[in-house]
């Protein structure tokens, strides 16, 4: 359960959104949407605890994101713009490292079905310097086949530079995440219909 | 989270350092040569009388180590913060205090520890005696890793800033006084024949409060700059 | 009956009162350096093994103690700000550093003049000149990394670790330097080094520690009305300020 009450991010000198107050219960997928410069991103970095709010606060199940924050991560998965991914290893390393530092279990087993399932099977040993902008956004994307534990996915643009394949998979993902009672907090600018118990609109920039 | 996850995830966050290290070969090269070059420098500026060589030998190898380890430092976060890897990081349930404990340690590995095994035979560019290479060795093995741990901070400080390197080493530099005093002093102090103990003894005594406050400052320095 | 601190905590309601003080402390340091430089000229008598010419250390000693003692009042503030965000004590800190860099480098010119007479070179490795070179330098690295950082808020943060972390290692490089200083020189002339200090001397001293003391004050304050000026510029309070000015 995720509470956001009274928010306010301000940016540089720019006040971006003010008294920004929503719920999102298990099962809720929620929509963050936008201009460019909105302050979607920041939202979303807000959410995660890497960027404290200027006022306002966050909780989970009642409490603070900033006093349980241990506790509070090893509830969430995040992918950002950066997809995290090294340049130095290979498709499989990268899966396995991330999870492992993000606390998350990763067998030999696990990571090859992620691999299979982004269709990154072939890529498995190449080094992901010489993957395509798509194919390591995929890399990225396999993490979450690794992070079903995490009740909370924060994605920010989770479908760009991705073909209609990926786009299945992801949106398959997300699915079997918020029917087995995960939440999910997203921005994008396309439309994807994502299946969901529960879905919610932010609209910022208004 | 239990004790083994975390054990693991620091393993994986130092070997994944040291492996990525390793595939860059020639980034760790260009610091040993850096190192053996400015070393070299100093004959050719102030002549090559071996007394006078001798005399220099200890501190110019010293000053040599602080100007490489602290060139190596913008790798130590940089291509992190780039790609994203460091606010993951940030994201971990597990210490940060702790994960980039263990960057600094991969890191020390991979750029220190090469200047400590090659420090020797720079030592015989000075004419250094048997003894005072030994000691050489001992103080730059107690002294680099302190370099790492507190350069780290500085790295971490000056992620994403404006005129990163030269700011780097206007932070990190003056903090390197200590140990550059101690390290050096260390070779002087055997040569003049009172013995190493007392520099070695407060070289290790500064390791252990870089240990403590260093990684602590680094982690501080790591969120403020993922924000 | 309590008063309420945090009232004086925000920058729109320190801004005036900082203005009130200013005056104050100026006049403070004005009236304190004139009789400061009253006993050190006319009072203090001349030293029997340095001449006239050690009288420089009644600008040189003081400013060297206001230099120390304002890294440390500096990086308080500033850890005050990182560990509780409040922004004033934040904006104190980053007010401090120019005058705490003016009293080093004050220490730094007068222990050289000094040094001439008594030395004949302007600059001998002293274990504090090169300490006071050394804090230089960390005055020069906190200014520079703020500066570096276009957005306040992180540029007070960072400068806060920074500045934590050299207060950690100032007493670790004066101790070090000292040690360094004994093994390569030997006890070398100290200015502090009169075998007695006559009484007016030392009240001179503490006279002129204590003006130099209100004018960082006074200059501190200045410095902080101008930062929250700059910060709070798109706030309504500084909007109706300079309407009500204009």
């Amino acid at each position: 359960m995720l509470a956001i009450i009274k928010l306010e991010c301000v940016r540089g000198e720019r006040r971006l959104f003010s008294n920004l107050s929503f719920e999102a219960a298990p099962h809720t997928l929620l929509e963050v949407r936008g201009q460019n410069g909105s302050g979607k991103t920041s939202l979303l970095r807000n959410l995660c605890g890497l960027l404290p709010p200027a006022a306002g606060a966050i909780q989970w199940c009642g409490k603070d994101i900033y006093t349980i924050a241990d506790d509070y991560r090893s509830h969430l998965a995040y992918l950002g713009h950066l997809s995290g991914v090294k340049d130095e290893l290979t498709a499989s390393e990268n899966i396995r490292m991330s999870a492992v530092a993000a606390g998350l279990s990763a067998s030999a087993e696990q990571i090859d079905a992620a691999l299979i399932r982004l269709g990154l099977r072939d890529f498995r040993d190449s080094p992901c310097k010489a993957l395509s902008q798509g194919q390591r956004r995929r890399v990225a994307l396999a993490r979450l086949c690794l992070s079903v534990t995490r009740s909370l996915w924060i994605l920010d643009e989770p479908y760009t530079a991705l073909d209609t394949a990926a786009l299945a998979v992801i949106k398959d993902l997300l699915e079997s995440h918020l029917e087995a009672g995960g939440i999910v907090v997203l921005t994008t600018h396309q439309e994807v219909a994502i299946t969901a118990r529960a879905t919610r609109r932010v609209e910022l920039g208004q | 989270m239990n004790d083994l996850s975390l054990t693991a995830a620091l393993w994986t966050v130092g070997s994944r350092d040291l492996l990525a290290a390793m595939r860059h070969r020639a980034d760790l090269l260009t610091t040993l040569i850096f190192f053996a070059l400015v070393a070299s420098l100093f004959p050719l500026g102030v002549g090559s009388e071996t007394a006078l060589l001798r005399l220099m030998g200890p501190g110019v190898v010293w000053v040599a180590a602080l100007l490489a380890s602290m060139l190596a430092l913008t790798r130590l976060f940089a291509s992190d913060y780039g790609d994203g890897t460091l606010e993951q990081l940030a994201l971990s349930p597990h210490p940060l205090t702790l994960l980039v404990l263990a960057k600094i340690g991969a890191h020390w590995l991979a750029s220190g520890l090469p200047l400590v095994i090659i420090a020797p035979l720079l030592g015989l560019q000075f004419d250094l005696n048997a003894d005072a290479q030994l000691v050489l060795l001992a103080s730059l093995l107690l002294g680099t890793p302190t370099l790492s741990l507190i350069g780290a901070v500085g790295a971490a400080l000056t992620l994403g800033v404006r005129g990163g390197g030269a700011l780097l080493s206007l932070l990190v530099l003056p903090l390197y006084v200590p140990v550059l005093i101690f390290g050096a002093g260390a070779v002087e102090a055997s040569a003049a024949g009172l013995g190493a103990g007392a520099h070695l003894s407060l070289l290790g005594a500064l390791l252990l409060v870089a240990l403590v406050f260093a990684p602590w400052a680094t982690a501080v320095s790591v969120r403020i700059a993922v924000e | 009956m309590t008063i309420n601190w945090f009232r004086y905590s925000s920058p729109a309601s320190f801004y005036p009162i900082a203005g009130r003080l200013i005056p104050w402390f100026f006049s403070a340091a004005a009236l304190l350096m004139l009789a400061g430089l009253y006993i050190s000229f006319f009072v203090a008598p001349t030293d029997a093994q340095q001449g006239e010419a050690y009288r420089i250390i009644f600008i040189h000693v003081p400013a060297a103690w206001m230099s120390m003692f304002i890294y440390i009042v500096m990086a308080a503030w500033a850890g005050i700000g990182l560990a509780f965000n409040t922004r004033l004590s934040s904006m104190v800190a980053s007010a401090l550093a120019p005058t705490g860099a003016m009293m080093t480098f004050i220490a730094l010119w007068t222990g050289s003049l000094w040094g001439k007479p008594m030395w004949g070179t302007w600059w001998v490795w002293d274990a504090r000149l090169t300490s006071e070179l050394i804090l230089l330098f960390l005055y020069f690295g906190f200014m520079s990394l703020q500066a570096a950082i276009d957005d306040p808020r992180r540029a007070d943060k960072a400068g806060a670790v920074i500045a934590l972390v050299g207060v950690i290692n100032v007493p670790i490089i004066y101790f070090s330097v000292k040690w360094w200083n004994t093994l390569h020189q030997g006890a070398s002339v100290s200015l502090m080094q009169s075998p007695t200090m006559a009484k007016p001397m030392l009240i001179g001293m503490l006279v002129m520690a204590l003006a130099f003391w209100m004018y960082s004050i006074a200059a501190m304050l200045m410095r902080l009305r101008a930062i929250i000026i700059e910060r709070e510029r798109n706030s309504d309070w500084v909007k109706a300020l300079k309407e009500r000015q204009s």
